[in-house]
């Protein structure tokens, strides 16, 4: 059997690691990711372990990569993938890593710095010159005479009155548009009367130079005349953030201090211009050092962060860790331990120890058969070397899930949405991308491809694709041999309007249909003609066929449905019961195969598998002659454990009573075997081991080892191979106790929750009846509701065509999202809980846990 | 009209689900995977040949027939001929 019928074996192994190899070596075992390393330091804080400073050293590396990646970000590049395989480098070069990235880090630094002082320098420049060459229209002081003035028309008279000593000043400047209203009012209230201010919006934007969005800046031009004045505006300006600009009253001075400007900014622009092309010959080289570094430094601190486990042997000349490592794996990994260590003189060594732990779980999967063990480790991953329930998992997952879900059309929909996704699963595309709800799908493909394929099958045979019967095989029922012996005359139909074909009239009952359930249409070829034109109903003009169903319908089905949940059911359970089988051969426990798996199957077959008995001789042998007086089996089985009888029922078979007692007190009889068998058999072998003198060490063949280990709760947890059990000393294990206490609990909670289990799984299956009910019911008022009624309009051809389209548009859509997404996923949540409670409990503990070799691979993606 | 037989269908699937879950496990070809794909087989075989074989023994002696509207007996007996 493939390696998925349990887990591998794997041991413990101890590696001696000579100092000067030990990074190169753990580094290989890193690549090759075969050993899962245990923590032999775990009493030593974090602080006090040997590679501390390096681990320290590495995620201060870490820092300064996440600053560069940072800046690489926002300047809008990316990062190009590593590309080959990067080994992590040896500890010398760590110093080598450290010192460029420092320097790419604080160049990087630098030129931004410079880069932003320059941008703002240009927007003063720039903002500077906005001021000027606003225009703000005549000078305010003009407006108040009449008629046309020049610039060159002093404001006031001078030297005209008391008033002599007052000079128009200009302040000048520029605001943040949000706030300039606010200025305003608050010049006005502050200093109405002594100033005249003009505010405009500047002609073109500027780019901020923080954000470096563009803003649109309002240029202010206020003339007043008083020394207070003067001081408050400035107040107030400052308080507003505002930029002040010298403003000269000559034209031909801002005209030259204007051009002044421009040559130093168009000078500023050029400066700028080579810091940005410096700027981003450095990112250049951030964007070659980055990638290969990440990967390296953090393949560097996984590597420490495993040697940090290790302990140092007492002669400090080489380091010695502790390994679970698959038995399979074993050669090469002493040959990626040799390889590694030929630079120094002595090799490092792997060799094998005994340990009394439970190892990991190892069970190799392909990606077809991943998703199928993950579905079982959501459970709990096995104990070391029990069964797995996975590969048979992999079948009768899709089949109970198909059993829920039966239909040939979303079967087939199913199927070819899992078979794109299968076909495109090479695809980088499809594989990086990020979106969870597809990542679960698509995860799941194989799943979903089995699912849609056993829906298929299923679907064939409950007769429904979209809810429609389909007549392969021309049906079993013929109503005109009906109608003709019983008189069915059009004053009878008229009288009646419902009928049952009855099968006891000859010709009427033509057959069981050869594949799956009958569609009940009735035959084609029906009546010597009549003839009589009847005038029909107002549908039958319709162009469209008849699948008349009959209105009885589920009577038929929901007693086949709810026959076929017992016998999936029983059929199910036995096959777990049974499984439990190996588990028992395997870890040398022959006792249970007597004192538990035999009772518990004589449990179950003795009453569960004679229900299933009596379903299919009342299928094969109750013909339809008796049909009035047909036995109930719900009758019966109920008198059986209730040991009575109703006169009204009919036995099935002669001597139905004797049996059905016997198999009664038989299966009751069974219970104090499960009960107390298990633990009175081990009281006995321990308190025989414990009186019989001790022979030598050894000569105790391995059942004695296995006795002691037993005697605890999870008995066959710690029965592993027996490889293990002959390299351990079995002296020192003599003490074991054997608490019956404890063990007679635990068999007593084992035997009660099969007893009562096996009715309440028996129960439980009927949710295959119940879903498959549900799921036809809705497909068929889908159906009825929305696609019928486009269906059966009257009118134009072209009209009709019109809303046909919309009509199927919606019986489209809510087919996927009802019929599909969530009875599909209704139908795979309850397959699943039949697995894992129902089938699992009967021979699966997973308490188990897996084994997580350390590996550089995660980071490789 | 066609009287549908029962040992016919017995046969042929008992033959086919047969051939699939106990001949087919001999032409697997040798690899990693050899185990899972008999398992696979053998599984399929019994669950697709238990749930047939349950669906056609539920129908091999009804003990009612279907019910059916007086519309439709007349649709079947009066328009097709």
């Amino acid at each position: 059997m493939g390696s998925m019928f349990r887990s591998e074996e794997v041991v413990l192994v101890q590696l001696f690691l000579p100092t000067a190899a030990a990074y190169a070596c753990v580094s290989q075992l890193g690549e090759l990711g075969l050993v899962e390393f245990r923590d032999l330091n775990e009493s030593v804080s974090a602080f006090q372990r040997r590679f501390t400073v390096d681990i320290r050293r590495c995620e201060e590396l870490e820092k300064t990569f996440t600053f560069l990646e940072e800046q690489v970000r926002r300047a809008g590049l990316a990062l190009p993938p590593p590309e080959g395989r990067l080994p992590a480098p040896p500890p010398r070069d760590l110093l080598r890593i450290q010192e460029e990235t420092e320097r790419l880090a604080q160049e990087l630094r630098d030129v931004q710095g410079n880069h932003q002082a320059l941008r703002t320098q240009l927007h003063q420049l720039q903002l500077h010159s906005a001021v000027l060459q606003q225009n703000h229209g005549p000078p305010p002081a003009a407006a108040h005479t009449d008629g046309p003035s020049s610039e060159r028309t002093p404001l006031l008279p001078p030297r005209q009155g008391p008033h002599q000593d007052l000079r128009v000043n200009f302040v000048a400047g520029a605001v943040e548009p949000r706030k300039a209203a606010a200025l305003e009012r608050l010049l006005w209230r502050a200093c109405r009367g002594f100033l005249i201010a003009s505010f405009r919006e500047a002609d073109r934007q500027l780019e901020d130079p923080l954000t470096g969005e563009p803003v649109t800046w309002m240029t202010f031009l206020i003339s007043y005349w008083g020394e207070q004045i003067g001081q408050k505006i400035r107040k107030i300006t400052d308080c507003f953030h505002c930029y002040i600009f010298p403003f000269l009253e000559e034209e031909a001075a801002r005209h030259g201090t204007l051009q002044q400007l421009q040559q130093q900014s168009q000078e500023l622009q050029e400066v700028l211009r080579e810091t940005e092309g410096f700027l981003s010959q450095v990112l250049g080289q951030v964007q070659q050092l980055l990638p290969r570094g990440l990967v390296q430094v953090h393949k560097m601190k996984a590597v420490y962060l495993a040697l940090n486990q290790c302990s140092v042997s007492s002669t400090h000349k080489c380091l010695v860790a502790e390994a679970w490592c698959a038995t399979q794996d074993l050669p090469a990994l002493q040959q990626a331990l040799r390889e590694s260590s030929s630079e120094a003189g002595v090799s490092a060594v792997a060799h094998r120890i005994s340990s009394r732990d439970m190892p990991p779980t190892l069970i190799r999967t392909n990606r077809f058969t991943a998703s199928f063990q993950s579905i079982v480790d959501a459970y709990g991953v096995g104990c070391y070397q029990e069964v797995n329930p996975a590969p048979y998992t992999i079948i009768t997952f899709p089949f109970l899930f198909a059993v829920m879900f039966g239909d040939v059309g979303h079967g087939l929909l199913m199927f070819l949405f899992a078979l794109a996704m299968v076909l495109a699963e090479n695809r980088p595309a499809v594989r990086t991308a990020q979106n969870e709800i597809w990542q679960t799908f698509f995860g799941g493909r194989y799943l979903l491809l089995l699912m849609g394929l056993f829906s298929i099958y299923t679907g064939f045979i409950y007769n429904e694709c979209f809810s429609r019967a389909t007549t392969i095989f021309p049906s079993g029922w013929s109503v005109a041999a009906m109608a003709n012996q019983s008189g069915w005359s059009d004053a009878f139909l008229s009288h009646h309007p419902l009928l049952t074909l009855d099968p006891n009239v000859t010709g009427v009952f033509l057959g069981p249909y050869p594949f799956g359930i009958d569609p009940l249409v009735p035959s084609l070829f029906c009546v010597p003609g009549t003839g009589d034109s009847q005038h029909l109903p107002g549908w039958a003009c319709h162009h469209h066929q008849v699948w008349s169903l009959a209105t009885n319908h589920l009577s038929f089905l929901n007693s086949f449905k709810m026959k076929m949940s017992v016998i999936l059911g029983v059929t199910h359970m036995a096959f777990g019961v049974l499984l439990g089988v190996f588990n028992h051969v395997h870890f040398r426990q022959g006792h249970r195969l007597l004192l538990e798996t035999m009772p518990e199957l004589i449990f179950l077959l003795g009453l569960f598998g004679y229900l299933v008995f009596l379903v299919i001789y009342k299928w094969l042998c109750v013909t339809v002659t008796h049909a009035a007086s047909a036995p109930s089996i719900l009758i019966h089985f109920i008198n059986m454990f209730l040991f009575s009888s109703s006169p009204t029922n009919q036995p099935l078979y002669s001597g139905q009573e004797v049996v059905q007692h016997a198999l009664v007190v038989l299966a009751l009889a069974m219970v104090p075997v499960l009960l107390l068998g298990t633990p009175l058999y081990l009281l006995h072998r321990w308190q025989r081991s414990r009186h019989s003198p001790r022979p030598a060490v050894g000569q105790q063949d391995n059942n004695e080892d296995k006795a002691r280990c037993v005697d605890s709760s999870d008995a066959y947890e710690k029965g592993w191979s027996s490889d293990e059990e002959k390299a351990r000393c079995p002296g020192g294990e003599e003490e074991a106790e054997f608490v019956a206490s404890e063990v007679l609990m635990h068999q007593a909670i084992h035997t009660i929750e099969f007893c009562l289990g096996c009715i309440s799984n028996t129960a439980s299956y009927l949710r295959l009846w119940a879903l498959s009910l549900a799921h036809a019911q809705l497909s068929e008022v889908l159906w009825a509701m929305v696609m019928r009624v486009g269906l059966r309009m009257c009118g134009e051809v072209g009209v009709v065509s019109v809303v046909l389209v919309l009509v199927f548009a919606a019986f489209a859509v809510m087919t996927v999202a009802i019929l599909l997404v969530m009875e599909g996923l209704s139908a795979f949540l309850h397959a699943l809980r039949l697995h894992w409670v129902e089938f699992q409990n009967k021979f699966y503990a997973g308490t188990g846990y897996k084994l997580s070799p350390f590996t550089f691979a995660i980071q490789d993606e | 009209m066609t009287t549908h037989s029962f040992a016919l269908p017995i046969i042929i699937f008992t033959t086919f689900w047969g051939l699939i879950g106990l001949a087919g496990p001999w032409f697997v070809p040798k690899g990693p995977n050899r185990g899972v794909i008999i398992t696979m087989l053998m599984a399929t075989a019994v669950c697709c040949y238990l749930f047939w074989l349950i669906a056609i023994l539920a129908q091999l002696n009804p003990l009612f027939g279907p019910q059916l509207k007086n519309e439709t007996i007349w649709y079947v007996r009066f328009l097709w001929e």
